[in-house]
């Protein structure tokens, strides 16, 4: 049997900590922990040794050291790449301004941001893609970040212009990404060529963003008085809730069609961010109705009571208390989204994952190499989302302290 | 008399599907008047106070605000509610504006004040309710007397003619019942209609013009002050009155 | 409504467009109006769109020959047999991999719940970092790698893995050991069965004496007791052989007997359990911390022993708050299973796949898919309702 802790730690006494001390209490406090843990130092040297041992001399990281545009943007046109650095750097823009502004967490963020471009940028190898303009363009961005929280914090730019910089980089990014047919500047450039990082992050980004709204919509929907948009709308949450993501990612690539005019034509990609879209509305929905069930009664009455109206009424008191509420829950649902977008490989798409596959299955040499490949794309999303979850943890205690109502 | 009542409700009646909460209630109240409500739990106070602002709708009779008649009539319902503030039990407060917030919001999206003028009068009614200086913190780091102090400046700030309280002070700890009495009495002084659901009979005595007892969904017996405490002609208002003055 | 009283009468009339009656009236039509007309635009689509492409909308075709061989078939299934037996076997390919997912789902999240609450620091991190690895890396990049890795590099059949057991891995599956029942079997699984029964009405007869009483009736090593006789029993009816142990062996180029999992249905079940596993241990975990630390001083200072306070007061409570969201888990476990399309585990989605790329009954299928899953979910939380309503009662 194994101990259960939970009442060891607030009967101990408080003690001055001590190694040995502490070696006692958490490694030795019994006759059966003592034996737990001389069996399993042994075992997890051996597996630490083995594992160490892999990754430095025996694994074969080519397949995964020799393309990282293709991982990045997968075969986004080479000489088109630098559409998205604007975009990048345009977000990072922003990010210091709103860094400099707020503080607090997206500090973090940032830092964490120029560190990656900074160990990026000197990274002590040969390789063609990383050559000095690549290197100058990383490094740079550093500065951006630094441009950024100047202006945030020594300017009085107003907060509403953050905002609508936040909202206009990403959806004029989109544009600059696709091009125009007739522009020399900025040839199109097919989605079919999109790939890798880029696409995971646009779908999951663009499927949190667009489905909030639609969220939004089908919460309300859902607590409406009208029986025909409240049955309209649970029918709708509860069927995409009830089945897998793939049935609504392989409704949207092969079904959606059908029901639109025949002469519509939908991008294969845009299908696809509809159908992360929606599914993700449906669990957003639900996550907003418990917040909007969470706001007392009192608050609607006491805004009635000064003359508010319904709509303002739910602009100002109603909604900005129950979208604070769910929040946390919203980021824990983004995380789960960036995972859940790998599902895209199952339909063709190109993201992360998909280019992983398809180096892997390019030549046979790499085949040998999968293990390799598939361990890189297992920490890179690891990495993502356990960030995330770390933020949203902060997010979450911050939230707690502040909010004493 | 050729004066016209500010509030005139004439045989009200409001069902909770088969419980009859209202059961004809009749009241005038004139301009500058103070009116308490006072009766046991359930005798339909609270109801009444909250349909004169349509929080509760009644099913019969007639209602009329400042000469406008609560109806259907969607505007006339925004009209009333921008003519009565009033005051809950709980505060009921926004919790995510701060203290100035509260205040201003009303005035700058329904009166359509610019922020300037609607942050001075504000501060203003902090001023009056007296405290100024809390003006940027946010509800919940406030007390309760002080949280029932912003709600009244915050009806204030819509500039009513009438102001509603719904028993501002049952959810006080006694030490604090007291500041919110006393921004009232101010508040009545000032020459406020007002209407005023509690039990706090002293506060009845001092400033009230008029009192009504109710039980279960009537008016038992209304007079001055004088006329209720010493000389109450219902039975029931007299076992009331002794119940709650005797703790 | 009892309320049958007219109105309030009006000195004006209200123009129609304030009487908020009248105006809620006109949002109910005008939302009927818009949502029936967006869904009779998309149907009308649709019947053009199907009549354009001479497509199947109806589901006469299930009784046809599906044409197509699913490599793993639970039941017997070849592709001259029809839609309606190849979606049976996908079905019950997706019923197979669910409930042996759910259980060892179940089972490794509890066990690494318990070790995360270990007081051993160890074994605790341990339990953290299988838990932080499996939440936060994508369930189709664990798939990929029990199934291309770790099953993609095994040795072929010649050189099988021999493990105890014995278990014999290779690149055509693994194989286990596995007791079969033999002929007077059925005796023996009777007995328990019955054992199982008594030991159980036992327990709760003695219990519920002891708890009226306050006599010691030694109800768990009586039950226990009742419960050994009667399998000893059965086990000396059967003839002491009610099982037989079915050991794989090689016979020409392949291993015959024992239990065989295909590769696909290994990788899909070790990633899937242990994948959900994760989020079970923080359930769990969750569920036993939930528990007031109050409830445990309490249980302590009224002389509850420590096996007491763990089935008595603890476990009651926080298997009220950890059973929900068990719940929802083992769902989110049935919907992921439809994930073995992408490594060609035969299951209801992937056959449905087939059978859609076989021209013109894309619709029909999906109606049939969807359906399936919807009825999985909707089964879950009426059964999760149903809970919630008795644990509300208990609660008043």
């Amino acid at each position: 049997m194994v101990n259960i802790a939970i009442e060891q730690d607030h009967i101990r006494p408080p003690q001055p900590p001590g190694f040995l001390k502490w070696m006692k209490e958490n490694l030795f406090s019994s006759i059966f922990n003592t034996v737990l843990t001389i069996l399993l130092i042994p075992l997890i040297s051996y597996f630490l040794f083995a594992v160490s041992k892999w990754v430095f001399f025996a694994a074969e990281w080519r397949a995964v050291t020799q393309f990282p545009l293709l991982y990045a943007v997968g075969q986004y046109p080479r000489d088109q790449i630098w559409r998205v650095g604007i975009i990048l750097s345009g977000l990072f823009l922003f990010l210091g301004i709103s860094w400099g502004r707020w503080g607090g967490l997206l500090k973090s963020i940032s830092f964490a941001a120029g560190f990656i471009m900074l160990v990026t940028a000197l990274l002590p190898v040969q390789h063609p893609a990383l050559d000095l303009s690549m290197r100058l363009y990383l490094g740079s961005n550093l500065l951006i970040i630094l441009v950024g929280y100047l202006i945030g914090s020594k300017t009085a730019i107003k907060n509403i212009y953050i905002f609508v910089g936040w909202l206009l980089v990403p959806v004029c990014g989109i544009v600059l990404l696709a091009g125009f047919e007739a522009s020399e500047l900025i040839p199109n450039v097919s989605t079919t060529l999109w790939g890798g990082l880029l696409v995971t992050i646009l779908l999951a980004a663009g499927g949190i963003f667009l489905s909030f709204p639609l969220g939004i919509a089908l919460a309300f929907g859902r607590r409406s008085s009208l029986p025909v948009v409240s049955a309209f709308s649970t029918l709708f949450i509860e069927v995409i809730r009830g089945v897998p993501l793939v049935t609504i990612l392989f409704m949207f690539s092969i079904i959606l069609a059908l029901f639109l005019p025949v002469e519509s034509r939908i991008d294969r990609l845009v299908r696809a961010l509809m159908a992360v879209t929606v599914f993700s509305a449906a669990y957003s929905a639900e996550n907003i109705r418990g917040g909007l069930q969470a706001v007392p009664l009192g608050q609607i009455e006491a805004s009635k009571a000064l003359g508010m109206g319904n709509f303002k009424t739910t602009i100002f008191i109603v909604l900005p208390q129950a979208l604070r509420a769910v929040l946390p829950a919203i980021v824990g649902q983004f995380i789960s989204l960036f995972k859940d977008t790998t599902l895209v490989v199952i339909i063709g798409i190109n993201d992360f994952l998909g280019i992983g596959r398809s180096i892997i299955n390019s030549d046979p040499e790499f085949v040998q190499m999968r293990t390799e490949v598939y361990i890189f794309m297992a920490v890179v999303y690891w990495i993502f989302s356990y960030l995330m979850s770390l933020a949203s943890r902060r997010m979450e205690s911050a939230m707690g302290m502040s909010n004493n109502m | 008399m050729t004066e016209e009542p500010i509030i005139y409700c004439k045989d009200v009646h409001k069902w909770y599907d088969d419980f009859h909460a209202l059961r004809g209630i009749d009241m005038e109240v004139f301009l500058g008047e103070v009116i308490v409500i006072f009766g046991p739990s359930g005798s339909g106070k609270s109801t009444f106070i909250r349909t004169i602002n349509r929080l509760e709708e009644h099913q019969q009779g007639q209602i009329m605000v400042d000469g406008i008649e609560l109806s259907h009539d969607v505007r006339n319902i925004e009209r009333i509610r921008m003519e009565t503030g009033m005051v809950f039990q709980q505060f009921n407060l926004f919790p995510h504006l701060s203290v100035l917030q509260n205040v201003t919001l009303a005035p700058i999206w329904v009166r359509k004040w610019p922020k300037e003028k609607a942050d001075k009068v504000a501060m203003e009614l902090l001023e009056l309710v007296g405290i100024p200086e809390q003006a940027q913190k946010f509800p919940g780091n406030l007390s309760g007397g002080q949280q029932q102090r912003v709600a009244i400046a915050r009806a204030l700030a819509m500039q009513p003619k009438i102001m509603l309280f719904d028993e501002p002070t049952s959810a006080l700890d006694p030490e604090m019942i007291k500041e919110v009495l006393d921004t009232m009495t101010d508040l009545a002084e000032s020459g406020m209609t007002m209407i005023v659901v509690t039990h706090e009979m002293g506060f009845a005595r001092a400033v009230a013009d008029r009192l009504y007892f109710f039980d279960e969904g009537l008016i038992v017996e209304s007079g001055t002050p004088e006329e209720i405490y010493n000389n109450p002609q219902e039975e029931r208002t007299k076992l009331f009155l002794s119940q709650i003055i005797q703790h | 409504m009892t309320n049958n009283q007219p109105s309030i009468s009006s000195k004006d009339k209200i123009p129609f467009y304030r009487d908020e009656r009248i105006i809620m009236i006109f949002a109910q039509v005008l939302s009927t109006v818009m949502i029936i007309g967006v869904l009779i635009w998309a149907i009308i689509n649709f019947f053009k769109a199907a009549e354009a492409r001479n497509m199947t909308l109806t589901f006469g075709f299930l009784k046809e020959a599906a044409g197509f061989p699913i490599s793993n078939p639970p039941i017997d299934y070849e592709p001259g047999m029809s839609y309606i037996r190849a979606f049976q076997a996908g079905l019950i390919n997706t019923l197979l991999i669910s409930g042996i997912g759910i259980i060892a789902a179940t089972i490794i999240g509890t066990l690494t719940a318990l070790a995360r609450l270990s007081s051993n620091w160890l074994l605790s991190r341990i339990a953290l970092v299988f838990i932080e690895f499996h939440r936060n890396i994508p369930l189709l990049v664990l798939l990929f790698i029990w199934y291309f890795v770790v099953f993609g590099f095994v040795p072929p059949v010649k050189e099988s893995l021999q493990w105890p057991g014995p278990i014999f891995v290779n690149k055509r599956g693994v194989y286990l050991t596995w007791p079969r029942l033999t002929e007077t079997g059925g005796i023996f699984i009777i007995l328990v069965v019955i054992g199982f029964l008594v030991s159980i009405l036992a327990f709760t007869m003695l219990r519920g004496r002891r708890k009226i009483t306050g006599k010691e009736t030694y109800y768990i090593p009586t039950s226990l007791f009742l419960l050994m006789i009667f399998s000893l029993g059965g086990w000396f009816l059967s003839g002491g052989t009610p099982f037989q142990l079915d050991i794989p062996y090689l016979k020409g180029f392949n291993y015959q007997g024992g239990l065989r999992l295909t590769p696909e249905f290994a990788g899909m079940f070790l990633s899937l359990s242990l994948y959900t596993a994760a989020f079970i241990a923080e359930v769990v975990r969750g569920g036993i911390q939930a528990v007031d630390r109050g409830q445990l001083e309490a249980a302590r200072a009224v002389g509850l022993s420590q096996f007491q306070v763990l089935s008595l007061v603890i476990m009651p409570q926080a298997l009220r708050i950890i059973i929900p969201p068990m719940i929802s888990q083992y769902l989110n476990l049935t919907k992921n299973s439809s994930l073995a399309l992408a490594i060609g585990f035969q299951e209801v989605f992937a056959v449905g796949k087939i059978a859609i790329n076989q021209a013109g009954r894309a619709v029909p299928i999906f109606a049939l898919i969807m359906l399936t899953y919807l009825s999985l979910s909707l089964l879950t939380s009426f059964v999760l309702n149903i809970y919630n309503r008795r644990i509300q009662f208990v609660m008043r």
